[in-house]
């Protein structure tokens, strides 16, 4: 994969299963968010392929949140678009989301909006999560949700591939270094 | 497939064009503002204004069309949303479509319904009937936000792509110029220029959704 005129990474190979958990780990630069991009069908890379068995969500670390979108209005914006027909108020519970959930994108917690982004991920089931830097912005109250949510993703048989500095909280079954 | 993504993507970019505070105005007051100015410039004689009363509105309609375009792809590339509509399945042209044609409804039918009004001003009306005019006017200004939706999305990743849109865009739409103009002209061969209106309108419809879900592919890429 190149990326101006540098090459990021050659020759690598990623593959992941039912209950996997993959860690790409790498300095920043290294080309962790490119890799994860490249999965997602968003970048097209040099040469190679990806093979998709299973739909995937994507959460990068753009969080695509409206300025005057509130994050009731982004579940159910998403819900309608993925013709999920998910309740809501449950994910926004869930993701402790209850208190600014009416409240515009541009006054929330960067926190806040890391959430919201996350709770996509609770909207429809897709076996393959693609998480950027999931843990960024998250408080430990936050970081823990993540961990559950992931746990609670792999036992159901889901697949996650996921870029994070440092520690994650969740044991994982693969990581690649860039 | 399912309608689903292109529904809300309509209903979004709906709602964005609201929530950025102005809506329609600016381009109302920016196409209001540059033909109250004509006259001034030109003079206030009857028979001038009559003769260039036509072209100048559609020559201020393409103008204000270009105000508002420049968020249309650009806040979506920015915030992350356009990494989502990438990823929905739904082809990416019937939501570039979806989202022009939200921002045309919001700016362009508007800019519409007034520009008759301010034709009424010039004394140009060949045909009385304001609300056919409207008609000529909409039909115009839906090719207008097609092409410069193409330009917008060439330049959604440029910072201050607004100049960039406008170099793109102004070349796109000489042909609703020249048939929107000779449609309201009621001079020698304009009995024809409505359809041939409708005939460049249809394919701006056609062609730009395609050539904006190439731009906007590369603007994620």
């Amino acid at each position: 994969m190149i990326r101006g005129e540098r090459v990021l990474f050659r020759e690598i190979s990623v593959a992941v299963r039912a209950g996997d958990a993959l860690l790409l780990r790498g300095a920043n630069g290294a080309g962790k968010t490119t890799l994860l991009r490249v999965l997602a069908g968003l970048t097209r890379p040099e040469a190679g392929r990806v093979t998709r068995a299973a739909a995937h969500h994507w959460v990068g670390h753009r969080e695509g949140l409206k300025p005057q979108e509130t994050p009731r209005e982004h579940l159910k914006l998403w819900t309608q678009a993925w013709g999920s027909g998910a309740e809501t108020d449950p994910v926004l519970t869930r993701m402790g989301l209850t208190r600014p959930a009416d409240v515009a994108g541009r006054y929330l917690s960067a926190g806040q909006r890391r959430r919201t982004a996350l709770a996509r991920l609770l909207l429809e089931d897709r076996p393959v999560w693609l998480l950027d830097e999931p843990y960024t912005a998250l408080d430990a109250d936050g970081r823990k949700l993540v961990d559950d949510l992931i746990a609670a993703h792999r036992a159901m048989g889901g697949a996650v591939i996921a870029a994070i500095h440092g520690e994650a909280g969740f044991a994982a079954s693969g990581d690649l270094t860039l | 497939m399912s309608a689903a993504p292109i529904l809300a993507a309509f209903r979004q970019s709906l709602g964005e064009a609201w929530a950025g505070g102005a809506g329609a105005l600016l381009p109302l007051g920016f196409l209001g503002g540059a033909a109250v100015l004509v006259p001034l410039g030109i003079g206030s004689d009857v028979e001038t204004l009559k003769a260039v009363g036509p072209g100048i509105i559609w020559v201020a309609l393409a103008l204000a069309s270009l105000v508002t375009l420049e968020r249309i792809f650009q806040s979506d590339a920015e915030d992350g949303t356009l990494d989502l509509w990438l990823q929905t399945g739904a082809p990416v042209s019937a939501i570039a479509a979806a989202k022009t044609i939200a921002h045309w409804l919001s700016a362009g039918l508007p800019l519409a319904l007034f520009s008759p009004l301010l034709a009424l001003m010039f004394q140009a009306e060949a045909s009385p009937d304001l609300l056919v005019n409207a008609g000529l006017y909409a039909l115009g200004s839906l090719a207008f936000f097609f092409w410069g939706g193409v330009g917008a999305a060439l330049s959604a990743t440029v910072r201050r792509g607004g100049l960039l849109i406008s170099l793109i865009a102004l070349p796109l739409y000489v042909p609703t110029a020249i048939f929107g103009a000779l449609a309201m002209s009621g001079g020698p061969g304009s009995a024809g220029a409505p359809l041939f209106l409708a005939a460049s309108t249809l394919f701006a419809c056609a062609v730009a959704p395609y050539a904006m879900a190439a731009a906007l592919r590369l603007a994620a890429d």
